[in-house]
């Protein structure tokens, strides 16, 4: 695998190009970030943190370089964690997916997303907008005044969550169709 | 128009999707109620996936730890070891509990049955002398024990209090060099005195020796040395020589026999007899007899001959018991000339029923009584010669099977054992 330069913006469109996937791993890599967010935590607490679903979704988002790819991703894995969760109303972490897979389609886009440090700025971004968004729809739609936004909390694992994600994305690159 | 959806394509299906969302959410809120076939979707989607990593986990995990990884198994070993023994010991302990209860009943028992006053004691110390028998006894003044008491079990006597505190007594042992008490032997009632040798055999002194006193006898309390109340019992006699001026008897106490732990302390001593029997008599069971004996039924035929059971004696005996009750003659009745009961009309036999089936069997009996027990079913007096027509003796036969004439000139030779029952 390699890297483009150090041009992070693309000059055009044309320049970025479009990662294809099989459709086994279009299916079974979300399945498994889903299944990673609601089993491994049961034998290792300490890797709750990670939102291994949000990151899936931002990469495939961003590799896609399609909006609507990007909000359906985002909007089928969040309906997925929604339905795991009997506490969460079917809805909240769809559209917060979905706003997250099209925005992240929309900068994969402009920039070159093979760039490591793109990726860490972008999951980082992505997730801090993730946990605001759900925050700001909770309290808004589900009334749920008493929540409170812990910034610092939200942040120290916006940056454990963007390291993972920078090898995540390097082991999903692996997964990418070819020529 | 074409150009300007194409333009906003994306912006559009992203409303159109958020807004399906808002929708499903306040269709949820609103209503309170869940849409549950997006979850039965969800969850069935992922619920097998879910099994299958489950299952490979588990695989893998019990796999790992049975084996490769046995770094736990010594140490596991190890604390199942020390559970086992814990467990050993707990087992110990709760059978200790177990006959510590039931020697608590057995002194209860023996308590109530007892006419003395008694007091349950537990030894909880031994004497600090080596070569002493002497034990410590939960029991002190507090509870009535004074210093001279007997200590008893329900087997026998076990000592007697030297010494009384308020908590606890000290307790002389009958094996102690310095213990005495009065003993009567139970079958003879040799007076004497049962002293301790420091052994686990006590000796019985002072019984002169023209007294009979015999091993295997039982000793009980005589009650003369005012300590132990008399009939409680104290050993059996394992050896006795006759020596000058007193015989040597070494006693068994009996007391001592099952490990000393629960005592019980005379505090006020009521004399019993001596008993006739030792103390341990316990019934014999008979079991009935087995169904379908045919002498057993009481609807007996009458003039058949009873089934006697026992010797062949006694056999014959029955025989003619029964055939002299046929003729309404009672044993034992009636002065000299009375009419004696015709022995000649016996009643047909049905105790031995292969008489008939085997005719040499009265050929060859050794004596005249012997042949008599296995009579044919047809009258030996009409075939007299069938049943002892010895060879050698031809005419003692006739004689005996006749037995009016047998009883006059030889009546043990046709007669049972002591002639006919009177």
């Amino acid at each position: 695998m390699s890297y483009s330069g150090d041009r992070i913006l693309l000059s055009s469109q044309r320049e970025g190009q479009v990662s294809r996937f099989r459709a086994w791993v279009m299916v079974l890599v979300p399945l498994a970030a889903i299944l990673f967010q609601v089993y491994v935590p049961m034998f290792f607490e300490f890797l709750k943190f990670l939102e291994m679903p949000l990151l899936v979704v931002i990469y495939f988002a961003v590799m896609r370089r399609s909006q609507i790819s990007g909000l359906a991703i985002g909007a089928l894995v969040g309906l997925a964690q929604d339905s795991l969760s009997q506490k969460t109303p079917l809805g909240m972490y769809g559209i917060v997916k979905t706003l997250v897979g099209y925005f992240a389609a929309s900068v994969g886009v402009r920039l070159d997303v093979d760039h490591a440090l793109l990726r860490l700025v972008l999951a980082y971004f992505f997730y801090v907008f993730h946990q605001f968004f759900y925050w700001v729809m909770a309290r808004a739609l589900l009334g749920q005044q008493q929540l409170v936004f812990e910034w610092g909390k939200t942040l120290s694992v916006a940056a454990l969550n963007a390291v993972v994600a920078v090898a995540l994305f390097r082991l999903l690159d692996r997964l990418r169709q070819t020529g | 128009m074409e150009s300007l959806l194409n333009r906003y394509r994306n912006i559009t299906v992203l409303l159109l999707v958020i807004f399906a969302q808002l929708v499903l959410l306040a269709i949820q809120v609103k209503n309170g109620a869940d849409v549950p076939l997006i979850r039965v979707w969800t969850v069935t989607a992922v619920t097998p996936v879910a099994r299958l990593v489950e299952g490979m986990r588990g695989g893998g995990s019990g796999f790992l730890h049975n084996y490769v990884l046995l770094r736990d198994t010594s140490a596991e070993n190890r604390h199942l070891q020390t559970e086992v023994d814990r467990l050993k010991l707990d087992n110990i302990f709760l059978k200790n509990e177990l006959n510590r209860a039931d020697r608590a009943k057995a002194l209860e028992v023996f308590q109530r049955q007892t006419a003395s006053k008694m007091v349950a004691a537990t030894i909880f110390m031994v004497g600090a002398v080596s070569n002493s028998k002497v034990v410590y006894v939960d029991r002190g003044t507090l509870s009535g024990v004074q210093r001279g008491m007997g200590v008893v079990t329900p087997d026998g006597i076990v000592g007697k209090v030297i010494a009384a505190y308020p908590t606890a007594s000290e307790v002389l042992l009958v094996t102690d060099a310095d213990f005495a008490a009065g003993v009567i032997s139970q079958k003879n009632l040799a007076h004497g005195t049962l002293k301790g040798q420091g052994t686990p055999m006590c000796k019985m002194d002072y019984v002169a020796f023209e007294d009979k006193i015999d091993p295997g006898e039982l000793l009980f309390t005589s009650g003369d040395d005012r300590i132990f109340p008399r009939g409680f019992p104290v050993g059996v006699v394992k050896a006795a020589r006759v020596a000058q001026p007193f015989k040597e008897i070494l006693v068994e106490p009996s007391g001592l026999q099952r490990g000393l732990e629960d005592v019980l302390i005379v505090v006020q001593g009521a004399h019993q007899a001596i008993p006739d029997t030792p103390p341990v008599s316990q019934p014999v069971y008979i079991a009935p007899a087995p169904p379908g004996n045919p002498g057993t039924d009481s609807g007996a035929p009458v003039g058949a001959a009873p089934r006697a059971t026992g010797t062949e004696a006694d056999k014959l005996r029955a025989i003619y018991k029964s055939a002299a009750e046929a003729q309404h003659h009672t044993f034992g009745e009636g002065g000299p000339g009375i009419k004696l009961p015709d022995f000649t009309r016996l009643p047909a036999p049905s105790a031995t029923p292969n008489a008939g089936s085997t005719p040499n069997t009265g050929a060859t009996p050794s004596t005249g009584g012997a042949a008599a027990v296995t009579p044919s079913p047809k009258p030996p007096l009409n075939k007299p010669g069938t049943l002892l027509n010895k060879p050698g003796t031809p005419r003692a036969a006739p004689e005996a099977v006749t037995p009016g004439a047998g009883r006059r000139s030889t009546p043990a030779a046709g007669t049972p054992p002591g002639g006919p029952p009177h």
